[in-house]
């Protein structure tokens, strides 16, 4: 598993990576209510393409890789608790195919992102 | 959190495990270990206990020793009915500007001998220096006093084991009762839209009171998160958001809150700040009003978002005040400003991050109020 600074996890499976949002993450975001996903398609790495909507506040996912989404987790739209009760199974946001696997490197391991978050 | 203040019950919320956030020069719990969702829903369920000790108390006295002669007074400064308020009842009011704006909203008790008066914690200073310049009484700020609430359908239960005289009361009605030795100052009030009790206790026993109401089954802490998730589906407004300077009563939908005496024709007509707006605005109308808004999909809109006519063109009609998710009705809520010849069923345009999504004109409350009238 790779870590962003946004708080994603970034898990490979085969030619394609799943992205959702880490348990330290969802905990922060409090109970969310409502997530907006986007439709499969190419996107730019950075480009906002999910939207979380918590009791408190919005908040955006951004393509972590260049490269095309393939699948949407559709479960999340009807019951975006998933992300409070599962947020590294249940609550996977959705899956791209990167345009360079290798770039996943430069994320970080685990030891890594415990680190930034103390 | 440097130069914040802090609340008597301030060690016992860390104990309890809040996360503290800076409101209103106060350093306060926004939630427990709950979470938001589920303390909104518990207060809704069973009994919620709020710190509200942020806001201000104040007491209010003429000379006379007469709350009579003291509601005459401040009735200089609000358009409410004071001198018709009961002993032993508390009202509902707001301090309005010249303008016809509203400077802030308040409560206020006849106490007998004095008016009990209690205004939001971010307006505090500017309303006592507002009483003192405008009126020839003597204003006290009490501030050896915690405040909290007891809110929610098990509210009257749990406070009952320890001030059996509570049941007793009726909505808006205040009472002094005695816990442990210790005076308390009881109404039957909040900012939820539940049946329930607003409690000062002497800052000395605040810990083990609230300590005795938290023991209980039924009562959980509850943060300013959910207290704010809570008023908004009561239809409640929050001073600078829902009503400001700008908003005159009338526009905010609070005229109930204007008696027949202080209107056109009543028997102490006008005689506060802004009244020819306000009765104006009572004769003919107001050009916009607050209204509730439903938002047809999942998507919370928020305070700020800008209001159109149309799906597409045209410039904002309003701006959403505030907005969010309402966990007891399980869909967005939110209050707007809007043309007041807007009807209720009407569908106006919320813009989300550059789309325009559909909400309907609806009454408020979201969630009906179940106060024991």
């Amino acid at each position: 598993m790779k870590y962003t600074e946004d708080h994603e996890w970034l898990r490979v499976e085969g030619d394609v990576v799943v992205v959702g949002i880490t348990e330290h993450a969802a905990e922060a975001l409090g109970d969310v209510v409502f997530v907006e996903l986007p439709e499969p398609g190419p996107v730019e790495k950075g480009a906002e393409i999910v939207v979380i909507e918590s009791v408190k506040a919005a908040s955006d996912i951004l393509a972590p890789l260049e490269g095309e989404i393939v699948e949407v987790n559709a479960a999340l739209a009807d019951t975006p608790a998933l992300v409070n009760e599962d947020p590294l199974g249940a609550a996977w946001f959705f899956k791209m195919k990167p345009a360079d696997m290798s770039a996943l490197e430069s994320f970080m391991d685990e030891a890594a992102y415990k680190a930034l978050i103390g | 959190m440097a130069d914040l203040m802090r609340t008597g019950l301030y060690d016992l919320h860390i104990r309890l495990g809040a996360k503290m956030v800076p409101f209103a020069g106060y350093e306060m719990p926004v939630q427990y270990p709950l979470g938001v969702l589920k303390e909104h829903l518990h207060a809704r369920a069973a009994a919620g206990l709020f710190d509200v000790s942020h806001m201000g108390q104040v007491i209010v006295r003429a000379a006379s020793g007469r709350a009579g002669d003291a509601a005459a007074a401040l009735e200089a400064l609000v358009p409410v009915d004071l001198l018709g308020l009961a002993e032993g009842r508390q009202r509902y009011a707001m301090f309005t500007n010249p303008a016809g704006g509203i400077l802030d909203d308040l409560m206020v008790a006849n106490r007998g001998d004095h008016l009990f008066v209690v205004v939001n914690a971010a307006c505090k200073e500017a309303d006592l220096a507002h009483l003192r310049a405008h009126l020839d009484l003597e204003v006290n700020e009490i501030t050896d006093r915690a405040l909290l609430a007891l809110q929610g359908p098990a509210a009257e239960a749990a406070l009952a084991r320890l001030v059996p005289g509570v049941a007793a009361m009726r909505f808006m009605d205040v009472g002094i009762f005695v816990w442990a030795g210790a005076e308390l100052w009881v109404s039957r009030s909040g900012y939820t839209g539940e049946d329930g009790f607003e409690i000062s206790v002497p800052e000395g026993q605040a810990l083990a009171f609230a300590e005795a109401l938290l023991a209980m089954d039924e009562v959980a802490p509850i943060g300013l998160g959910a207290r704010d998730s809570l008023r908004l589906e009561a239809g409640l407004c929050l001073y600078g958001h829902d009503i400001d300077t700008t908003t005159s009563p009338v526009e905010a939908g609070l005229a109930w809150a204007i008696q027949k005496a202080r209107r056109t024709g009543g028997a102490r007509e006008g005689g506060f700040p802004g009244a020819a707006r306000i009765l104006a605005e009572l004769a003919d109308g107001p050009v916009r009003r607050r209204v509730g808004l439903a938002p047809e999909g999942r998507a919370p809109m928020r305070e700020g978002v800008e209001i159109f006519a149309a799906a597409e063109g045209g410039q904002p009609i309003g701006q959403i005040t505030s907005g969010g998710f309402g966990p007891s009705v399980t869909a967005p809520v939110a209050m707007a400003y809007l043309p007041a010849d807007l009807p209720e069923g009407a569908i106006v345009y919320g813009d989300l991050r550059g789309k325009r999504l559909p909400a309907r004109i609806v009454a408020m409350p979201f969630h009906p109020t179940t106060y024991k009238r």
